[in-house]
């Protein structure tokens, strides 16, 4: 049916200017680089990965300490430790401050070029 | 109107290939504009798909027979309900429901982590490769829209299908199915492009938890259709089709549980990436099974010659997934290991093991037959005892790690601690057995096992909530605090329910029957039974009888009404007739059919069942469960965004 083609049409046009559309938006781009986490935000990622597990097992051992799962002694043999790999994430995350940011950079931009 | 179907078809299909072909260059290159161009590709196949999904719909609503569909699904005395079920009764309309909930799925998926662009940029070409398939099957091999010279009337649709459930059931179950799509195209994505961190999974935490629920209440409303619609008096005949559903799920549950070792210890990565896999490769077993035609089930009544495709798109899939694991297993290894046997996340692992043991037993049972009957042309079946062995071996021990796992403390816990916390549970587990042997309850083992594990569940589940509660001060703070630990916790009630009514519906039920002349009785389980005699009955696309029966015992009275219905083009049904009895919180089952027409007789079935209303009462509790667990947590999605900000991404659905 002619009416049926012709809607189909309309699909197919409006979905060819909707998937065009990020080189219709910016057809000339300073880059068209895909973004990508730098080396140095990728470490630090992980280590704000592991900060943030570090302090909510602290607060899951606080909270099971209170509840009574664990004793004083387990709490007590426990939580030091725990205390220093939260301390040590939170330091690492901090040295790193001065770093590249998370920011998405490429390798050329990185390399100075 | 079938050209629209099938012109918007190809479009999709256009829309997904460029979105496969030039989202895996532009993430291969790093190019930035042909990548957003791949993902607004793949969100526009959605309007696309959802145009044929409407022509269909429109088509079984006129029941328009020049649809050879229509035709085969359908006729015009069919209620108009029914008839756009049809849409999920065919292979072909199963095939673009699946194609229009993926579709749905991706586009909101990738929408919604549009800026999290290094692992979208994978995502997107994962998520093209599947809805490719399905795109392809639908214009190329198995297509809803060929046409014919309109005959006089349609082949009508399967009786037992012709149910309130069947309207609920297919879709619930193929959200789950398509689902599992989301977490696996995020874990292979998130490999392919290296982006190994937990970036994947909080992404993909409530599709999953969401698919998961969707699967289990599917699951669980096909078992009450099977229950009030099949006449047999049963809700799960480990039925290949029904396995097909339950498979993911149990892959999923792992997932759900191990996936929490990852977030808070770091560990398990590879186990985790494997598990997305399992899960969605069993899902599209699953599909495979239900629309191939390789297994001859009540569900399996659609076949087409789909099978080799799905064969080989399933076995693509399942090596794609393994190398990508086995290429990134040095991003996936972490350095912590588990710092003790008695700990919650041994637990969990334990948990995993069981779940995927029995994941595969059942796999095993499903594929025994059909490689029996290829390979040696032999016809084998593997039947209720094989299963039930499995359900008991790996299933009372899941039950018992249940109320085990949340009185476990997280890395290690001593013995004095464990005396502690398990005394109570313990206590009740104990108390629950005696009294059960000392009421004759020992008849069943399995019975009595599941109940006194039940005990021991359900004590630990209400003194974590006791216990919590105290150290929150309130329960609404407790719960919104802890959301996914206190909705796990009522999803855990959920099962237990769930157990409860199995264990009494199956091991301690009654049946008798009885062939029956007006006037006679039949006593089962403290009932007596009296038939009183038939009416012929009349519906808009059937004819049919209903039996009364009238019902003493227990201090009630009440009349039966069961059945068959004769479906004019279909055939014959039988219709049950159910009471609830409110002090077992079980039903007294009927079943009728004719032995001689003019004397009157009929074979009548009882069974009387303890405790199978819970099974359903379970599904509103899971339900509920599920919700407070997905609920968004503010301070967790502000500490989250905080987490990938520099990298642009909101955390997720």
């Amino acid at each position: 049916m002619e009416w049926a083609l012709a809607l189909a049409a309309v699909l197919a046009v409006v979905a060819v200017v909707f998937v065009a559309r990020p080189f219709l938006r910016d057809p000339a781009p300073a880059s068209d680089r895909l973004d990508e986490l730098a080396p140095e935000a990728r470490q630090r990622l992980a280590l704000a990965e592991e900060r943030d597990r570090a302090l909510a097992a602290l607060k899951e051992l606080e909270f099971d300490h209170r509840t009574g799962k664990v004793s004083n002694d387990d709490y007590r043999a426990q939580v030091g430790p725990l205390r220093r790999r939260a301390a040590e994430a939170l330091r690492a995350l901090e040295r790193g401050e001065g770093i590249t940011h998370e920011r998405v950079t490429a390798p050329e931009e990185r390399a100075g070029r | 109107m079938a050209d629209l179907g099938r012109s918007a078809l190809l479009i999709a299909f256009g829309l997904i290939a460029y979105a496969l072909i030039a989202g895996s260059y532009a993430a291969w290159k790093r190019r930035r504009r042909l990548a957003l161009s791949a993902q607004n590709a793949l969100i526009a196949a959605f309007p696309a798909v959802l145009i044929a999904a409407l022509v269909l719909l429109l088509a079984l609503g006129r029941r328009d027979l020049t649809f050879v569909y229509v035709w085969q699904h359908t006729s015009h005395k069919l209620p108009l309900g029914y008839a756009l079920s049809a849409f999920w009764g065919g292979q072909e309309g199963s095939l673009l429901l699946w194609l229009l909930v993926l579709t749905g799925y991706a586009g909101l998926a990738v929408w919604l982590n549009r800026r999290s662009r290094e692992l979208m940029a994978w995502v997107v070409p994962v998520f093209a490769l599947i809805a490719g398939f399905f795109a392809f099957m639908l214009c190329f091999v198995s297509s809803p829209f060929h046409m014919q010279p309109a005959p006089a009337d349609g082949q009508g649709m399967v009786p037992s299908l012709q149910n309130p459930y069947m309207l609920a059931h297919p879709p619930l179950l193929y959200l789950g199915y398509v689902g599992l799509a989301v977490p696996f195209a995020f874990a292979m994505g998130a490999l392919l492009s290296g982006r190994t961190d937990e970036r994947w999974i909080v992404a993909t935490r409530r599709w999953t938890l969401a698919a998961w629920t969707f699967l289990g209440v599917g699951q669980l409303i096909g078992a009450h259709w099977a229950y009030v619609e099949i006449g047999w008096g049963g809700y799960y005949a480990w039925d290949p089709v029904e396995n097909a559903a339950l498979m993911p799920w149990l892959a999923a549950t792992a997932f759900l549980h191990s996936v929490m070792i990852q977030e808070k210890r770091g560990m398990l990565k590879v186990w985790n990436m494997v598990l997305v896999a399992l899960a969605f490769n069993l899902s599209l077993f699953g599909t495979f099974l239900t629309r191939s035609g390789v297994i001859d089930s009540i569900h399996s009544f659609a076949k087409s010659p789909i099978g080799g495709w799905f064969l080989a798109f399933l076995g693509l899939m399942i090596v794609f997934s393994i190398v990508l694991i086995y290429w990134r297993l040095p991003l996936l290894r972490t350095k912590t290991r588990l710092e003790s046997l008695v700990s919650r996340e041994a637990t969990f692992l334990y948990n995993n093991l069981l779940l995927v043991a029995l994941a595969l037993t059942i796999l095993w049972g499903v594929l025994y037959p059909i490689l029996s009957e290829a390979v040696r042309g032999e016809t084998r079946s593997v039947s209720k005892p094989y299963y039930d062995f499995f359900l008991h071996t790996f299933g009372l021990p899941l039950l018992l790690l249940m109320g085990i796992g949340p009185l476990v403390a997280w890395r290690r816990a001593s013995l004095r601690s464990l005396g502690k916390t398990f005394l109570i549970p313990f206590a009740a587990a104990v108390m629950t057995g005696v009294a059960l042997l000392a009421l004759g309850f020992g008849s069943s083992w399995p019975g009595l096992l599941a109940y006194t594990f039940a005990a021991f569940v359900a004590a630990s589940i209400v003194l974590e909530f006791v216990r919590g509660r105290r150290a929150a001060g309130s329960l609404t703070r407790l719960v919104s605090r802890n959301r996914r630990r206190y909705g796990g916790y009522i999803v855990h009630a959920a099962v237990l329910l769930l157990a409860i009514g199995i264990a009494g519906s199956s091991a301690y039920q009654t049946v008798r029957q009885r062939v029956l002349r007006p006037g006679q009785s039949v006593e089962a389980a403290g009932y007596t039974l009296t038939y009183l005699g038939s009416n012929g009955i009349r519906g808009p696309n059937y004819t049919g009888f209903r039996s009364a029966v009238a019902v003493s015992g227990h201090g009630e009275r009440f009349t039966l009404h069961p059945g068959m219905n004769n479906y004019a083009i279909e055939g014959p049904a039988t219709e049950a007739s159910i009471y609830h009895d409110p002090r077992s919180i079980g039903d007294v089952f009927t079943s009728a059919q004719v032995v001689n027409a003019n004397r009157g007789t009929i074979d009548l079935k009882v069974e009387v069942k303890p405790l199978i209303n819970l099974i359903w009462v379970a599904g509103f509790v899971f339900v509920a469960g599920a919700l407070i667990a997905m609920w968004p947590d503010a301070v967790e999605q502000k500490r989250l965004a905080a987490r990938y900000a520099a990298g642009a991404v909101p955390a997720g659905l």
